[in-house]
């Protein structure tokens, strides 16, 4: 039995210890807004918050994150936003993401979104070697400057 | 623009009360069944439809995929803005998959430039189908859903729709039309300040005979087009709600992990799958012509599985068959010279022979994968005798129609569900079909949904590559240092015909081409054979310019005289790039330009080298003439992500063969440009007027030519074969300013 909380929800899961937990999260519940891009933490797609931190789910069984806090593109905007507050649409980097017009086929924009919000979280006005270093998600669309642009906007902000 | 051909609209009230105006652009019996599902009564065939309904709301329908690129804004806005509605009262939807919506328009479009569709032309020659049949074809590809469906169906239908309503809304005032005007989803008479919605005059605009000429908006009337309107499938890609075809999903689904033939064209012989049918969730183990599939109830526990699967699969002569081996029998197809002529111009043979001075480049480029971000998949369930099927494709039409056949049902008995695509770039164009067939085959055997995933390793090692080339160049320059002659042999098979063409006023020139088939499967990528011919073409002409003594953006000018949209955007690019100025030390610029699919583009890259001589390119700037821009922040976009695309191949791509097979694996071997690797990209729209061009291409061809073509300004050394990582530019010697 795994047991973690997902987007604030508590879920029990019967499934193997070593289960990644992207496929727990896609095809045991059906929450498809985490992609599969590589399956060896190359590329990002995957990358969900564990306890706030950007982790490659792809590579994370969910024996690891037992007992811990997930949150999923799905939750992000109402986890941002808190327990007591009412829940917006999106969370500041979404709607950065819509300003700038950043995705194009938007598949890897699940995880890029994740590892943006994690890296604004913990270095809230990142250089550009920051960014560099830290949000290494690959995007074949080649939406890195609309990336790089809608970071710098929420640095400033 | 007066529009006056023998196609012609169509419209009909539906159920509901409202109306749907369409385009029609082939001979409506053809289409007798289609028609007869989607509406009823007179046969109709249609590129697009636009739906109009008594509350004003107007719905429009896209035949084509959005997998990024923005058609499914850019497209609306077209009808939109003939029709002159409000933007806020357009939704739009996918088209369905019938061939009521085939896009006819692509395949003349491409026929009126090169007499076939270029990115088509090997699947006509291979499948021996006629230019008709491919109008049947749902396509999205070639940069040219803007340009044909938009410019022929979308605004035709907008602006006949328009006329229409004010034909109605004139004729209940019992005033003449003339007196009328449109804004805002509104028909007004302007003399008496009386207004009606087009929701109100829907019902019986249906009523009347579609116009036979319309009329389309000059440049000066346009209220939408032009405009930076935010794109549509957006909000749905920043929540995680957008689906793909990999998302497909039902409670009872079943997922399929497969292992093709690592070498291409190899059958399988046995497997032996040990107790592997014992573990959790798995169903069945599928033994196929070319592959072994697990399926189970998830596709983790299928891929885990899969790995305890143990197979054989047929030797073939294919086997020892190494990258140098292929680019030997390049070489050897080349020194040859059995060939296919291109392009004879004057006598370049003679001008060789009376050269002062001849220089010669040889150049190749390596296969690559297209390594969309969503791995490929298909889902498709076969129940009631008919197929359904989810994927994420480039031609909804071809799908069904292939599911169908490998299903054994009729084409009447698939259906397809449409999803967005996680990047396309050609591996999702018809007769691509390895992943299609695998996923029908495995479905056959349950009565449930299965779908089917290949791993990011066997996406990279099952795809249909870009194939590798080799071009061999000489240039001849007369007493005064004047190049009379080009001279250029490359590897096929052509796919774009013109790819290797070149503007410039060089007087004999002979081109042709050579046998370069090989085992390995090939296909369209991004910008077909423009990406390798054009890293070819602009890198030999920068060494006719070094060679002649000119500057290399001075020499294209002078060259390209008959060319002044070539000149326009060049200059615009140097201009913007800061060319000729001083640059920080250490750092250089490289230039080139290409015509792609009607579109013209000038690149000026700036490099360097970083601490361990490895190439940094800093900033692009790029001059693009598309005509003009329908929606300009889209235009920007796909130029940016071309550039990136194209800089992915150039620094890093390299898929390469080892025994038969593909040595490349996943991500780490198969390198991505990533956000550190990203330049600066600086876009200029030129507007020249003329007709549009496309968009989702033409970025990426002049890329390795001005990364590289940069890199020699740096280094004194020419790169004649791709990727850049391969070369050492440690012992690097700056040439002297040009």
């Amino acid at each position: 039995m795994a047991t973690f909380k997902i987007n604030g929800i508590e879920q029990n899961l019967d499934i193997e210890p070593e289960m990644p937990l992207l496929w727990a999260l896609r095809d045991e519940l059906g929450m498809t807004g985490t992609k599969f891009g590589c399956g060896i933490a190359s590329c990002g797609a995957c990358t969900v918050h564990v306890n706030g931190s950007a982790v490659r789910s792809c590579v994370t069984p969910v024996s690891a994150v037992e007992g811990q806090e997930i949150t999923t593109i799905e939750g992000l905007a109402s986890v941002a936003a808190g327990a007591n507050s009412s829940a917006p649409d999106l969370s500041a980097v979404q709607q950065a993401w819509i300003d700038h017009q950043v995705p194009q086929c938007g598949y890897c924009q699940s995880g890029m979104i994740m590892a943006v919000s994690s890296l604004l979280a913990k270095n809230p006005n990142p250089s550009d070697a920051d960014i560099d270093s830290n949000i290494t998600n690959v995007c074949r669309c080649g939406s890195y400057p609309r990336v790089r642009k809608a970071i710098r906007s929420l640095a400033i902000a | 623009m007066k529009i006056n051909r023998r196609r012609f609209l169509l419209s009909t009230a539906v159920l509901g009360g409202g109306v749907l105006i369409g385009y029609s652009a082939l001979k409506p019996s053809k289409h007798r069944r289609a028609n007869a599902e989607l509406a009823t009564g007179e046969e109709r065939y249609v590129t697009s439809f636009i739906k109009i309904e008594p509350n004003n709301k107007i719905t429009i329908y896209v035949p084509h995929s959005e997998m990024g690129q923005g058609v499914h804004t850019s497209l609306p806005m077209m009808a939109a803005d003939e029709l002159d509605a409000a933007w806020e009262d357009i939704t739009v939807e996918q088209a369905p998959a019938t061939d009521m919506f085939a896009n006819g328009e692509l395949v003349k479009g491409f026929a009126g430039e090169f007499g076939l569709p270029g990115f088509l032309t090997g699947i006509v020659n291979a499948s021996a189908v006629s230019v008709a049949e491919l109008m049947n074809l749902q396509v999205t590809g070639g940069s040219s859903s803007v340009r044909f469906t938009g410019e022929s169906s979308m605004r035709t239908a907008g602006a006949a729709a328009r006329q229409m309503l004010v034909e109605c809304a004139a004729s209940r005032w019992g005033v003449a039309a003339d007196e009328c005007s449109t804004k805002l989803t509104h028909v007004q008479h302007n003399a008496s300040g009386r207004s009606l919605s087009y929701g109100e005059l829907a019902v019986d605009a249906a009523m009347l005979e579609p116009p036979r000429d319309v009329t389309l908006k000059d440049p000066s009337q346009f209220t939408i087009m032009g405009k930076a309107i935010s794109r549509v499938d957006i909000p749905a890609k920043v929540d995680g709600t957008a689906v793909y075809g990999i998302d497909a999903q039902s409670e009872d689904m079943l997922y399929a992990a497969i292992r093709l033939a690592p070498v291409f064209g190899t059958k399988l012989v046995s497997v032996d799958a040990g107790d592997v049918l014992s573990r959790r969730g798995v169903k069945r183990i599928i033994e196929l012509e070319d592959s072994v599939a697990v399926v189970a109830d998830s596709y983790w526990r299928a891929k885990e599985a899969l790995k305890l699967v143990k197979s054989e699969f047929e030797s073939s002569d294919a086997d020892t068959i190494s990258s140098a081996d292929l680019f030997a029998g390049f070489e050897r197809s080349l020194a040859e010279d059995n060939n296919s002529k291109v392009i004879e111009v004057g006598d370049a043979e003679t001008a060789m022979d009376a050269a002062a001075d001849v220089i010669e480049g040889n150049y190749t480029v390596p296969y690559l994968a297209h390594a969309a971000m969503e791995p490929m998949n298909c889902t498709v369930h076969i129940h009631d005798d008919i197929a359904e099927v989810w994927t994420s494709t480039q031609d909804a039409l071809g799908i069904k129609a292939r599911v169908a056949k490998i299903a054994g049902l009729s084409e009447d008995d698939a259906i397809f569900h449409h999803s967005y695509l996680g990047g396309g770039f050609g591996r999702r164009l018809p007769f691509n079909w390895n992943v299609i067939d695998h996923a029908t085959l495995i479905a056959k055997e349950f009565d449930v949904p299965v779908k089917t995933v290949l791993s990011r390793e066997d996406d990279m090692q099952q795809d249909y590559y870009r194939p590798a080339v080799a071009s061999n160049f000489k240039a001849a320059f007369d007493a005064n240092g004047m190049v009379q002659a080009w001279h250029n042999r490359f590897t096929g098979p052509i796919q774009t015909p013109g790819a290797s063409h070149i503007p410039y006023a060089i007087p004999n020139q002979s081109i042709a081409v050579v046998d370069g088939d090989t085992h390995v499967p090939i296909a369209a990528w991004r910008s077909v054979d423009h990406s390798q011919q054009t890293f070819f073409t602009e890198s030999f002409v920068d060494e006719i310019a070094h060679r002649s003594g000119k500057n290399p953006y001075q020499f294209r000018m002078e060259m390209l005289a008959e060319h002044p949209r070539h000149r326009k955007v060049l200059e615009v690019a140097a201009e913007a790039a800061g060319y000729g100025q001083n640059l920080p030390e250490g750092h250089a610029l490289g230039i080139a330009v290409q015509e792609s699919f009607g579109s013209i583009v000038a690149e000026v890259a700036e490099v360097s080298l970083d601490e361990n001589n490895r190439p940094v390119v800093h900033k692009v700037t790029c001059a693009i003439d598309c005509g003009w821009a329908v929606n300009p922040d889209t235009v920007e976009a796909q130029v940016e992500s071309g550039i990136i695309y194209g800089l992915t191949a150039a620094l890093y791509g390299e898929i390469s063969i080892e025994n038969g097979r593909v040595a490349q694996n996943n991500f780490p071997d198969y390198e991505m440009v990533r956000m550190s690797d990203a330049p600066e990209i600086d876009v200029h729209i030129v507007e020249s007027g003329e007709e549009l061009g496309g968009l989702g291409e033409p970025s990426t061809p002049p890329l390795a030519a001005a990364v590289s073509n940069g890199l020699y300004i740096l280094t004194g050394q020419r790169v004649r074969e791709l990727p850049l990582k391969n070369h050492d530019f440690s012992r690097s010697t700056p040439i002297a300013k040009v």
